[in-house]
């Protein structure tokens, strides 16, 4: 879930476009784009208070065969909140489970890990070495 | 206060609000600004007009600062005004800063220290001067170089100092927090309430308060232990799951400054902390809240309350720039009744004083 | 969670109107409204009852209910809200088999009387007719209402929350896709 509330609908669409078809569904709530308060804590690691809000779109859809997915994702995209439920629900049978993970979830967690080694290495580029010279001591 | 309804303004209003929109919109001639621009090339405005806002939504930010034609502050009103058309669907598991992906992380106290010092994306270290070329169409720069990097975590420098002994620890809680944004601010306020309302306080104010604590007005010595900039990721527990989900990630700037303390009857002379943290790249505002939060502790710590930044009515209740722009402007309101009997006042205490 | 059925079929338009009927309902003590647009609701909640929870609570409002585990799951699904075991600890009150005692519930204080809980209570019936007398503020002179299905005793407890003013409970009667308001100023006697 973590990684589909990082994908945009289109990254989400381009990856359903190479596994099998999704089954169809009715929602049960939402989409709909609401608030969630986002915590910090005090000193870091104390006592837990408000930062501020952020928008997050939250749907729940059932599919034909039962199963109840949910999404909540970041921001204000109905479509990716959609496609994450439903793919949420699809990914609890355990006949579309393998299919659903090589085609759409591991190509989507690589692409994120990419992004974010990628990052990084920005950053250790920018990491400052330290030399003393010997005289100056 | 009296105010008076006053009809037969619609007309001018209305042409004035076209007139804005024409002024907004400036020479048709020029290109338009997308909101995607602005999120992308203004994207420190996005990140303060969030902070300020209290409402985190990059988008909604970026069109907050296209329609208040780049005023932050009205940027940060339009924002918190929509906010209140949304419903709340509960609160976060607090972020865990020390799980962030870093893409800057300094610390003025210590020079080698677990982690290293990672500068990141900083105006520090550039010369302040004009950069003519991109007045030139600056077109697009190289692709920042890139090294391995180092798998190794990043302690907070405050736990570097706690586990020494040094430094005053944090009291796990895991009380719910106040909201201000629900109910009224009163007196005296504890600190997690005191954080949030500097969390969405005014840059500006919060960095003169700071400031005045440097010059003498609160006694501080601080050092930046660190601060810290990156991703975290934010986690939810939806009631109908019982387990957190992670809702995505979001950027939040960090920063601990450490401050002496000189030990009172129960505690030992020991490092005590002043915290900031703020949504986006907010690195100034970070500093300047830490700073004034650690004022905000005084009497607490059973330090003299003297000074301005000390002061928890004086700080809480004038560092929201939505609330004073509220108030300054409402200045500008018909007072006509109010202004008639001042009028009146002076006249007549000048007739008393002309000898009657 | 796969037995769940939906909430309003168009949540803010639903929520609106039935606000607007809640509002009509209160400021006119008694009347009985009738609500369109209703939820599927899982039994015993009533269609109206429920509606007025997906419009009322949510996750800043901890919710009491007698209704069962179905039902406590759809109203937290759909509503959000936290749900109470203390009849006191709770902003709203759905009551589908019984009644808690009035007196136990938030009143709210002095100062803000308006934090006071509001209680759902679903009825047998509920008519314009002979069986009470109303009056007080919303009512010109009296109206009257008949409603089956109340405890014994109920009368003396709605008159001692009167007589806490401005504290005080405020209630809402439902039964199918009806119900009437009962705000904490309004009078009962029996009529005839």
């Amino acid at each position: 879930m973590g990684v589909l509330a990082r994908a945009d609908a289109e990254a989400i669409t381009a990856r359903l476009a190479e596994a099998p078809a999704l089954p169809r569904h009715a929602r049960l709530r939402g989409p709909e784009t609401g608030l969630v308060m986002a915590r910090g804590r005090q000193g870091g690691d104390g006592a837990p208070f408000n930062l501020g809000e952020m928008t997050v779109t939250r749907c729940s859809v059932r599919l034909a065969d039962g199963l109840v997915g949910h999404a909540y994702v970041a921001g204000r995209d109905t479509r990716q909140a959609e496609l994450a439920a439903v793919l949420d629900a699809a990914l609890q049978d355990p006949s579309r489970r393998p299919a659903l993970l090589s085609a759409v979830i591991e190509p989507l967690a690589a692409a994120q890990a990419a992004r974010a080694t990628r990052e990084a290495a920005k950053a250790a580029a920018t990491r400052v070495e330290f030399f003393t010279m010997a005289t100056m001591r | 206060m009296a105010y008076v309804a006053v009809k037969g303004g619609e007309r001018a209003i209305e042409a004035a609000h076209a007139w804005l929109a024409e002024e907004r919109r400036g020479d048709p001639v020029l290109p338009e600004l997308s909101l995607a621009q602005i999120e992308a090339q203004l994207g420190l405005a996005v990140d303060r007009v969030m902070a300020e806002g209290a409402c985190h939504d990059r988008g909604l930010a970026a069109l907050a600062i296209k329609q208040a034609r780049g005023d932050l502050i009205e940027a940060a009103f339009l924002l918190r005004a929509y906010r209140t058309t949304l419903p709340r669907f509960g609160a976060s598991l607090p972020v865990e800063t020390d799980a962030m992906r870093i893409r800057r992380r300094i610390s003025a106290t210590y020079k080698e220290l677990p982690g290293g010092q990672v500068l990141g994306p900083t105006f520090d270290y550039t010369h302040r001067l004009l950069d003519f070329a991109l007045a030139a169409e600056g077109g697009v720069p190289e692709p920042a170089p890139e090294a391995p990097a180092d798998e190794a975590p990043m302690p907070r420098v405050t736990a570097l100092l706690a586990q020494e002994g040094l430094m005053a620890p944090e009291l796990p809680s895991e009380a719910e927090p106040r909201d201000l944004t629900r109910e009224p601010l009163n007196f005296p306020a504890e600190r997690p309430l005191r954080l949030q309302a500097l969390a969405r306080g005014d840059e500006g104010f919060l960095l003169s308060l700071g400031y005045s604590t440097q010059r003498g007005y609160g006694n501080a010595h601080p050092f930046v232990g660190e601060i810290r900039m990156g991703a975290v990721t934010v986690e939810f527990e939806p009631p109908e799951l019982g387990f957190p989900i992670e809702l995505g990630e979001v950027t939040v700037t960090e920063c601990q400054m450490v401050n002496q303390f000189a030990g009172s009857k129960t505690e030992p002379p020991q490092f005590t902390r002043g915290y900031g943290l703020v949504f986006g790249q907010g690195e100034r505002k970070a500093m300047a809240m830490a700073l004034v939060d650690r004022a905000l502790r005084a009497e607490e710590l059973g330090e003299p309350v003297e000074a301005p930044a000390q002061d928890q009515e004086f700080v809480l209740y004038h560092c929201d720039n939505v609330e004073a722009t509220g108030f300054v402007e409402h200045l500008k309101l018909p007072h006509y009744v109010d202004f008639q009997s001042e009028l009146e006042k002076i006249r007549l205490l000048r007739r008393e004083a002309d000898g009657e | 969670m796969s037995g769940l059925t939906p909430g309003f079929a168009d949540p803010v338009p639903a929520a609106q109107a039935c606000f607007r009927a809640l509002l009509e309902a209160m400021a006119r003590p008694g009347r009985v409204h009738r609500l369109a647009g209703l939820p599927e609701a899982p039994a015993p909640l009533a269609p109206a009852a429920a509606a007025m929870l997906l419009t009322l609570a949510d996750a800043e409002t901890p919710l009491w209910t007698d209704a069962g585990p179905v039902a406590e799951e759809w109203l937290r699904f759909h509503a959000g809200c936290p749900l109470v075991a203390e009849p006191g600890a709770a902003s709203f009150l759905l009551a589908a088999c019984g009644m808690p005692e009035l007196a136990a519930l938030e009143a709210g204080t002095e100062e803000e009387p308006h934090r006071s809980a509001t209680l759902v209570l679903q009825v047998a019936g509920l008519e314009r007719g002979a069986g009470w007398r109303l009056t007080g503020p919303g009512i010109e002179t009296e109206h009257l209402l008949e409603v089956e299905g109340l405890p014994r005793g109920f009368l003396a407890a709605w008159a001692a929350n009167g007589a806490r003013f401005p504290r005080g409970v405020d209630l809402v009667l439902c039964t199918g896709d009806r119900l009437a308001a009962l705000p904490r100023t309004t009078r009962i006697e029996e009529a005839g």
